[in-house]
């Protein structure tokens, strides 16, 4: 299959190769929660929630010095047709929370768990990005202390060609993929995952690839949230 | 600039399913208008002056005039997304012709994304069927075009749909049909290529007049496809692959899988007009109906004789007869035990363009009018096509292409349209072209992103190879290459060195064809494609670029080269005690043709070190020989045919046997035993994705035509298995020396083609090549020529720790394909070098008339068929003229005997007669080389 057009260079849905998708972020979309976030890439959709730290419940996992982060994962039973999707629960979640913990500032609150909620409401590919951008912006709105925002974004490599944002389709040819988490300021890599190999100088262009949609998402991210102090500016009266 | 649409479509796939996929418009797509103020004009391609015309194209009329689109008078045409879209979906090589077009720079070609065009993106419409909201798609292109680049240049959306263009019209687009759009550019000769939709159908008067009942229906009506969906569930017809039979066009084959056994369908009408190729749907006629199949016939004055042709050299290629003699009486039914069927749908057309000629006819009154005409492929599986055409007097004697456009069941013919003329019918070089067509052969010159993938000239062994790890020098060896004389790329060597123990070592060097060719280049994409080197009598068609093939990787002597080497340690009784591989870099000492390896192993003077290697290696060959025959490897016969080409003017001067010396065998033998050691090796490292060649053993059916005439001559023949043929083949002595090489020739055509598969493909057990009598057996020796060899290549260095396996290996199914690939291009290779002997046979005998010995090879009931065994070709001589329905000759089947009713003349088969051979015309332009008997 020809994922980009050799004639007019376009993929499936009309992106160029390294256009991202289509971004929005709501914050605020769980009421009750400390901090929440709606975050979509494209159709994938992702909706996340945080309470403020509480004591750890199993005391056998506490740790004296910083706090214990933990994700809670799951995928609405609506959000696919494809089960087979289910069974990376465990690994997205721990690669949520390891991400997220390496952006916090846990030793500022020892003997503490912070617990993530994310949860999938459509997918249609890279659901474990679309998942930590929705966690950083739901921390941010939660206030929770953080050294940059995390931010990230996959690209792949199908028709020799470096892909920016997989969606389903690209997402489904199980070409190599390479997800990549950065602290977008600090300019540090938190998170790399690669679906399958790639020779090294090609897994160069795509991993800079990825790492230029970060950027771009963690722009967007900043906006979002400013906007959103703006208006918490304006309720407050200042 | 991004703007996102979410649409939802339905899918059908089993069951309906809801898909909802992201789709997003964007502003920065380009008219691709050089004149353009607006647009971004860096990859316009359409024309520079704003007032051209610039021609918009429907889906149907990329579909079906997709030659009228190829003529370069044709231009500034846009192609839509969406009807690219489509004519991808309806018919991938249209499509892929297409794409040729928008890509070739010397053309404007323009695609218009006009689905991700924001002002150009339409939404489906409730109740519109997904061709009409193509249509309308088109039409909003077409304005949007016209609106954004003004009124001064004019837009034309070609279609042949009524509607379309009534609508078009309507909303102030100008719109024509190709017809009337190809008129009004005054060229008569875009018209030919015009393809006429049926609606629009001119009368055919001239073909058709001829015939009484001009409107009758001649080929029943195609089921409908729902029909034949459940036929085939309910194993009512069976779909399968048509393949006519080369020999006779009236008859065809039909291998499916829901039966056993291949259904036979007998005549035009019962074919239906079904192409060879055709994926078909069958229903078996009922049992009554099982042998008057010879009445179905439509009398067709197709000439049904056969040619002059060459001696055949497997089963595949030997003409099979259905109904070789009338059977003796009644009492026993016909010996054919395929069943008979009728063709009741076409599942898939395997239409394409034919090579041909148009059939001769005199000139219609009034030159300049359109005349109809019948083409004849030179394929004669095809049945002749109809075509129109108004450069009749021009085309008469020319080789032309024709393509097929439709059949409905009221015409005897196809009707068709021409694509262009390839030169004068009988020129050589007209001929030879037909040839490499008809057998899809790429004789284009290598693209520029092909030859950029070559090293640069001169080269030369550089030290970096030296220093590889991998590579060992071997340069102080004596080696050497024995090649035919005149070859140039020389791909393989050999060294024989005497060991202090007694034992040899010997080398087998071959050039390192992958270390100029890697996995994924254009040039391997190329090589890949191709898949073996084409040897024609006067011209090489090769699988790489000339600077690899006759230079760099050609292992010339006196120069250092780059080899990949299989070296072994044998004792004098030629046992293998070890055996090593590697890469290495050489330098040949001398490059022999086999008459000098010959003359000098001959010459016993001559004491010389390599002569005294030729020796050597030549006393290994002969017991490794002996062992392979003992084994059961079968010592089969081909009669070979040399001609000897005037170097100025390419003429054939003479025509001879190849002539096999031992020299020639013990290269043979050592390249046999360097295939089988790669098999081993790369089968061991990689049981599943190895390539390897094999020989499956000739079926009982297969053999009968050997066994019946070994009966009639009192031979008796044991097939039971490789070695007792061998043995009994060995036996065959007759009265003449020629008798036991006749009786081998004609084993040979009984024999299947080895073929080239992947071993994951098969069990073990069927990897076995028979003709070698070896277990397993790969091709590893020419790797210039062939690119199965470039394959195990890779394989082997993969297996020694060289180099990681290209990962093409790990797809199976890809790796199937290459396989079929290369067994499809190998067999059009021999296809294309048997033709193009067959031309140079005709040339040759133009003004040379002859008189010579020929053996008859099978009895006729109108005459036989023989064997000329001095130009190794095999023709019919007849005894009644053809005219003549019934004849006075009596044949005797058992004995395979024909006899002249009230005389003792008798011709046996097997017998020797004297014939004269001779070119004739019997229609203009039509030469053929014919036979007769001398009394």
């Amino acid at each position: 299959m020809e994922y980009v057009d050799s004639l007019t260079g376009f993929r499936l849905d009309g992106r160029r190769p390294n256009d991202i998708r289509q971004i929005r972020a709501e914050i605020g979309v769980v009421a009750k929660a400390d901090g929440s976030a709606l975050f979509e890439m494209g159709n994938t959709k992702v909706i996340a929630a945080v309470y403020r730290p509480t004591e750890v419940q199993n005391k056998g996992q506490q740790i004296n010095n910083q706090a214990l982060v933990r994700c809670e994962y799951s995928m609405a039973n609506f959000s696919t047709r494809d089960l087979q999707e289910d069974q990376r629960g465990t690994e997205i979640s721990l690669v949520i929370c390891q991400t997220m913990e390496a952006c916090i500032l846990v030793h500022l609150m020892p003997c503490s768990q912070i617990d993530i909620f994310v949860q999938v409401l459509q997918a249609d590919g890279e659901t474990r990005s679309a998942c930590i951008n929705a966690a950083t912006l739901t921390l941010a709105d939660a206030c929770f202390p953080m050294r940059d925002i995390v931010t990230s974004c996959s690209a792949g490599y199908l028709s020799s060609t470096p892909l920016l944002h997989l969606n389903y389709v690209e997402d489904s040819a199980r070409g190599p993929d390479v997800t990549v988490g950065i602290l977008a300021k600090m300019d540090k890599v938190t998170l790399l995952q690669m679906g399958s190999k790639l020779p090294i100088d090609i897994f160069e262009n795509v991993m800079q690839l990825a790492i230029e949609g970060c950027k771009a998402i963690a722009q967007y991210i900043r906006e979002v949230l400013l906007e959103n102090t703006k208006l918490l500016e304006s309720r407050k009266g200042l | 600039m991004l703007q996102s649409k979410s649409f939802a479509k339905k899918t059908k796939q089993g069951r309906v399913i809801k898909v909802v996929r992201e789709h997003y418009l964007r502003d920065d797509i380009y008219c691709g208008a050089t004149f353009c103020k607006v647009c971004d004009t860096s990859a316009a391609r359409l024309s520079a002056s704003a007032s051209a015309t610039i021609l918009i194209v429907d889906t149907n009329v990329v579909l079906n005039q997709i030659d009228l689109l190829e003529n370069p008078k044709i231009d500034d045409v846009v192609v839509l997304s969406v009807v690219l879209e489509e004519v991808r979906h309806k018919n991938l090589s249209v499509y892929n012709r297409v794409k040729a077009l928008c890509t070739n720079p010397l053309r404007k070609f323009f695609v218009f994304s006009n689905e991700h065009h924001r002002d150009t993106y339409v939404k489906d419409m409730i109740g519109e069927s997904p061709n009409d909201r193509n249509d309308r798609a088109i039409r909003v292109a077409a304005r949007w075009y016209q609106s954004h680049l003004g009124e001064s240049t004019q837009i034309l959306l070609i279609t042949n749909d009524r509607e379309n263009k009534k609508r078009a019209t309507e909303e102030g687009i100008s719109a024509e049909t190709v017809e009337s759009y190809v008129k009004s550019l005054g060229k008569p000769d875009l018209l030919d290529l015009v393809v006429l939709s049926s609606s629009v159908d001119v009368p055919m008067e001239d073909v058709e007049d001829l015939r009484p009942s001009k409107k009758k229906i001649i080929y029943s009506e195609h089921k409908p496809m729902s029909e034949v969906t459940s036929g085939l569930l309910h194993g009512i017809y069976h779909q399968g692959k048509l393949r006519v039979n080369r020999y006779n066009p009236f008859e065809a084959y039909v291998g499916s899988e829901s039966i056993s056994e291949e259904i036979v369908i007998c005549g035009r009408a019962n074919m239906n007009r079904a192409f060879h190729g055709d994926i078909v749907a069958v229903e078996l006629l009922p049992q009554d109906q099982w042998r008057d199949g010879k009445s179905l016939i439509i009398d067709d004055d197709d000439d049904d004789e056969e040619e002059v042709h060459l001696v055949p050299n497997s089963a595949d290629d030997v003409p099979r007869f259905e109904n070789p003699v009338q059977p003796m009486s009644g009492s026993s039914p016909p010996v054919s035990s395929h069943p008979p069927g009728r063709v009741v749908g076409i599942i898939k057309r395997n239409w394409h363009s034919y090579c041909g000629s148009l059939d001769p006819m005199p000139m219609p009154a009034g030159n300049a009018g359109v005349a109809h005409a019948l083409f004849a492929s030179k394929d004669r599986r095809i049945p002749k096509i109809r075509i129109q055409t108004r450069q009749l007097g021009n085309l008469l004697d020319k080789r032309i292409i024709v393509a097929v456009d439709s059949w409905d069941c009221l015409s005897r013919y196809p009707s068709g349209h021409y694509v262009r003329t390839i030169g004068q019918i009988g020129d050589r070089d007209t001929e030879s072209e037909v040839l490499l067509i008809e057998n899809d052969i790429n004789s284009r010159p290598f693209s520029s992103q092909v030859l950029a993938c070559l090293p640069p000239l001169p080269w030369s062994l550089s030290l970096e190879d030296l220093a590889n790890s991998n590579r060992e020098d071997l340069r102080h060896l004596r080696v050497f290459s024995v090649d035919p004389p005149g070859c140039k790329d020389i791909d393989d060597a050999l060294h024989c060195k005497p060991l202090g123990n007694g034992n040899f070592e010997v080398g087998v060097h071959i050039a390192d064809v992958t270390n100029f060719v890697l996995p994924g280049t254009p040039l391997d994409e190329e090589a890949s494609q191709r898949g073996t080197s084409v040897y024609l009598v006067e011209r090489r068609i090769d699988m790489l670029p000339k600077s690899l093939t006759e230079d760099i990787c050609s292992l010339r002597s006196d120069v250092e080269r780059l080899s990949f080497s299989v070296i072994w340690e044998l004792t004098p009784d030629a046992n293998i005690v070890s055996t090593r591989y590697t890469k290495s870099a050489i330098k040949s000492c001398a490059a022999l043709s086999y008459v000098e390896a010959q003359a000098r192993m001959d010459d016993s003077r001559l004491m010389d070190p390599l002569t005294t290697d030729l020796r050597n290696l030549n006393s290994l060959a002969k017991i490794m020989r002996l062992r392979r025959i003992k084994r059961g490897a079968l010592t089969l016969a081909s009669p070979e045919v040399k001609f000897q080409i005037d170097t100025e003017t390419h003429d054939p001067l003479d025509i001879g046997m190849y002539q096999i010396r031992e020299a020639n065998q013990m290269i043979e033998e050592f390249m046999l035993a360097a295939n089988i050691s790669v098999a081993e090796k790369i089968l061991k490292h990689f049981p599943l994705c190895s390539l390897l060649r094999r020989h499956p053993s000739p079926t009982k059916e297969m053999l009968e035509p050997l066994l019946r005439t070994a009966a009639a001559v009192g031979l008796d023949l044991d097939v039971s298995s490789s070695k007792a043929l061998a043995d009994s083949l060995d036996r065959a002595v007759g009265d003449d020396p020629y008798f036991n090489k006749l009786i081998r020739i004609l084993a040979t055509r009984c024999m299947t083609q080895a073929i080239y598969f992947s071993s994951g493909d098969l069990s073990p057990s069927e990897f076995s090549h028979y003709g070698l009598a070896a277990p397993i057996y790969t091709h590893f020796t020419s790797p210039i020529r062939r690119y199965a060899d470039v394959i195990v290549h890779r394989l082997l260095a993969a297996a020694l720790g060289i180099s990681r396996l290209p990962p093409i290996f790990m797809d199976g199914p890809q790796l199937t394909s290459i396989a079929d690939n290369l067994n499809y291009r190998h067999r059009n290779a021999q296809m294309a070098s048997r033709a193009s002997v067959e031309l140079h046979t005709v040339i040759f005998f133009r003004n040379r008339p002859t008189d010579t010995e020929a053996r008859i090879l099978k009895i006729k009931s109108n005459g036989f068929i023989v064997f000329v065994p001095k130009f190794g070709i095999e023709g019919p001589v007849y005894l009644v003229a053809k005219d003549k329905g019934s004849s006075d000759w009596a044949v005797d089947e058992a004995h395979q005997k024909v006899t002249k009713a009230g005389t003792k003349i008798t011709y046996g088969i097997l017998q020797t007669v004297r014939i004269h051979m001779e070119v004739v015309e019997p229609q203009p332009n039509r030469p053929k080389l014919q036979l007769t008997l001398i009394s």
